[in-house]
């Protein structure tokens, strides 16, 4: 099993959790600029453009926000598994299968009242993302097989699967493109625009939705698991030392069972956000690799909710960022956002050491 | 027949760019170093070799370039997991993500294509060569027709890769490398005690792991096909590090899972369509799914539990 973070010997909060993180983020933004020169473009000004795209208008924060809600879920998703010593990388496929299950249900819904809609679609998100993370789990807890290479296996099987019931089975005969009917109005969550507007806020469209507040609230319980129950007590155990873990009396198996369920639960309200909330019908990779930014955003925030929703909101601001730098400088294209992903989870994850010896040291006042 | 020896044909043509990334893997797991970064490493040669086969018109001088890019992404990958102590599995996945995007901008930027590589003629590709006799025992009832279509035809890296195979299984079983190589993956801390650097010897394994991913790569694009394309390894990796489980990080029954794997995928094009048992053609979508499911099937039932190297995983840490 894995072992991720080691307790920080003495090192003040501000630096564990805010210089080190700013440094890693320097290390991979100075890199990707090196990228940037490497094709030709200015990157100070690609900065500028990133910047201005991603907070410089209100459009552009509901944007920002949109994408940070997404990767609000997934981190969590991916954090949990990380706390029972697993690597979900298969948060994208969990999240994927969500979307079918949530189109079902709203597909099958539409006219009844929102009240009845909304859990059903929770409900819908929860159960079917969790199914899919439930075999891997079950399949590492009981017979050795690894959770990394599975969960990447169920990762191209959801997309051979929903492809095939977006082709033969819900198919919108009037679209090209193998995509579900609309959902009927009623079953849409509503946006941030309108739930503003029944306080007499007024906001500019965005996709904007409600799920942003659900993220928060999802976090907030993510924490009360994770470090206030005896679950999340088990969940830690596990994650830090499946021997002792077992010896005290806890079951390893079942508890990493839990562990990925609730890991694909997580990845599954991307669905709400993205299926319920903005498209309204399923469409084809809606995720987008949503799942594995959500590897990026647990490690870089350190497994933490409040670490994890900065990060997303880091992310997020990225990904809208990105999408108007692809539109004003054709050859960055968005990819370069995945560059970036790639990057922090190199330093944030793998090269942690890398800049938390020498200031550990600067910080023990030791010196070397 | 033509139906067999075709789908044999095809079976080799996929299964030697697995192998040679399961070999990889075989180096760096066996002295204790997961790689998950396989996937990424091959489609970062991929593109590598792709990309200056386009410029200069010369395959060998991509796959050139492909070596050294797999063998620096290899490094990386030490410097993350030897040197610095970190996650293995998640330096891996980084250099996956990173390969993954890096590849698509670059191609984008350089070819204007959409994120391909210009298609690949003449000397800027590895293209079939028939072996001697061929033609002349070509006629020859089985022997002389199995020579003709199986073995021979096929481009010179997938030579390479049949002599490299018993190769491997000499170094790694029968020279002194090979043994501290099993050692270290087994019990660093006896072959610290020895006096053998275990770094070194992980740099070393990560070196040939590298150099072999390269070679995957660089078949991919300049010799199984014509140009790289965005994320072409399509889980190439996953599935190499899986055989290579199956194979339980030996390399002959590596191999057999490599061929296994790669039959599937060749059977998997003549099924489509296909009328089975009557109940009319199977969707494409889960034929096309049948490598995975594969995979997930062989990793939970019949290999039971895959005892890894020892250390797999752990950062080799002298002293507290």
């Amino acid at each position: 099993m894995m072992r991720l973070f080691k307790k920080a010997d003495g090192l003040p909060a501000w630096v564990d959790l805010g210089l080190i993180p700013a440094l890693n983020l320097l290390a991979a933004l100075i890199i990707s600029s090196l990228v940037i020169a490497l094709i030709g473009e200015d990157p100070i000004e690609a900065m500028g453009i990133l910047v201005n795209g991603a907070i410089g208008y209100p459009e552009a924060i509901g944007y920002t926000l949109y994408y940070t809600t997404n990767f609000i879920f997934t981190g969590l998703a991916v954090a949990i598994a990380f706390h029972a010593g697993l690597f979900n990388i298969g948060a994208e496929g969990q999240a994927y299968f969500a979307g079918l299950g949530v189109a079902l249900a709203c597909l099958a819904m539409g006219g009844m009242p929102f009240f009845i809609v909304l859990p059903v679609a929770l409900l819908a998100a929860v159960v079917f993302g969790g199914a899919w993370a439930f075999l891997p789990g079950y399949l590492q807890a009981k017979r050795g097989s690894h959770v990394v290479v599975t969960t990447i296996m169920f990762n191209f099987i959801a997309g051979a699967l929903i492809q095939w019931v977006l082709v033969d089975l819900i198919r919108n005969p009037g679209q090209q493109a193998p995509e579900s009917r609309t959902f009927d109005e009623g079953t849409w969550l509503p946006t941030m625009q309108k739930a503003a507007s029944w306080f007499g806020i007024e906001m500019v469209r965005s996709p904007l939705n409600t799920s942003f507040i659900l993220a928060l609230i999802v976090a907030g319980l993510f924490y009360l698991f994770v470090w206030r129950t005896r679950w999340g007590y088990e969940l830690r155990t596990v994650g830090l030392n499946q021997h002792a873990a077992s010896y005290a009396g806890i079951r390893v198996d079942r508890t990493i069972i839990i562990a990925m369920v609730l890991s694909g639960a997580l990845a599954g309200f991307v669905a709400i956000n993205d299926v319920m909330g903005v498209q309204h019908r399923l469409l084809v990779n809606f995720t987008g690799g949503v799942g594995f930014v959500g590897i990026a955003v647990a490690l870089m925030g350190r497994n933490h909710p409040v670490g994890i929703f900065l990060a997303a909101l880091l992310f997020g601001a990225l990904y809208q960022g990105g999408t108007d730098l692809s539109f004003e400088k054709p050859n960055i294209t968005r990819e370069m956002v995945v560059v970036i992903q790639g990057l922090i989870i190199l330093f944030c994850g793998a090269l942690e050491n890398l800049f938390r010896r020498p200031i550990e040291r600067l910080f023990s006042g030791k010196g070397s | 027949m033509d139906v067999v020896f075709s789908l044999l044909d095809s079976t080799i043509r996929v299964a030697t760019p697995l192998l040679l990334a399961a070999l990889a893997g075989l180096f760096s797991e066996r002295s204790g170093v997961i790689d998950i970064g396989l996937e990424g490493k091959m489609l970062a040669a991929a593109f590598a070799a792709a990309a200056v086969a386009a410029i200069t018109g010369s395959a060998p001088l991509g796959l050139l370039v492909a070596l050294g890019v797999g063998f620096l992404l290899s490094m990386m990958h030490g410097v993350a997991s030897v040197t610095y102590n970190g996650n293995q599995t998640v330096s891996g996945m980084a250099i996956n993500i990173a390969a993954s995007g890096l590849t698509a901008i670059l191609a984008n930027a350089w070819f204007q294509q959409g994120g391909r590589t210009p298609f690949l003629e003449g000397d800027a590709r590895f293209t079939p060569i028939t072996l001697p006799l061929a033609e002349t025992v070509k006629d020859v009832p089985l022997i002389g027709e199995f020579y003709y279509e199986i073995v021979s035809g096929h481009n010179v890296l997938v030579y390479v890769t049949a002599i490299l195979l018993p190769v491997v299984v000499w170094v790694v079983y029968r020279t002194r490398f090979g043994l501290r190589l099993r050692a270290v993956g087994e019990n660093p801390h006896a072959v610290d005690t020895a006096g053998i650097s275990v770094a070194k010897l992980r740099y070393q394994a990560l070196a040939i792991n590298g150099l072999l991913c390269g070679l995957a790569g660089s078949y991919l694009s300049t010799a199984q096909n014509n140009s790289f394309l965005q994320d072409m390894t399509a889980g190439k990796g996953f599935l190499a590090l899986a055989a290579l489980v199956f194979g339980k990080w030996r390399p002959y029954p590596t191999l057999v899972a490599c061929l296994l794997f790669a039959f599937t995928d060749a059977a998997q094009v003549r099924l489509q369509g296909v009328n089975i048992f009557g109940i009319g053609p199977i969707p494409v979508q889960f034929i096309q799914a049948l490598p995975y499911i594969l995979t997930v099937l062989l990793l939970a039932g019949f290999v039971g539990r895959a005892v890894a190297p020892k250390a797999i995983g752990i950062p080799y840490v002298k002293s507290r």
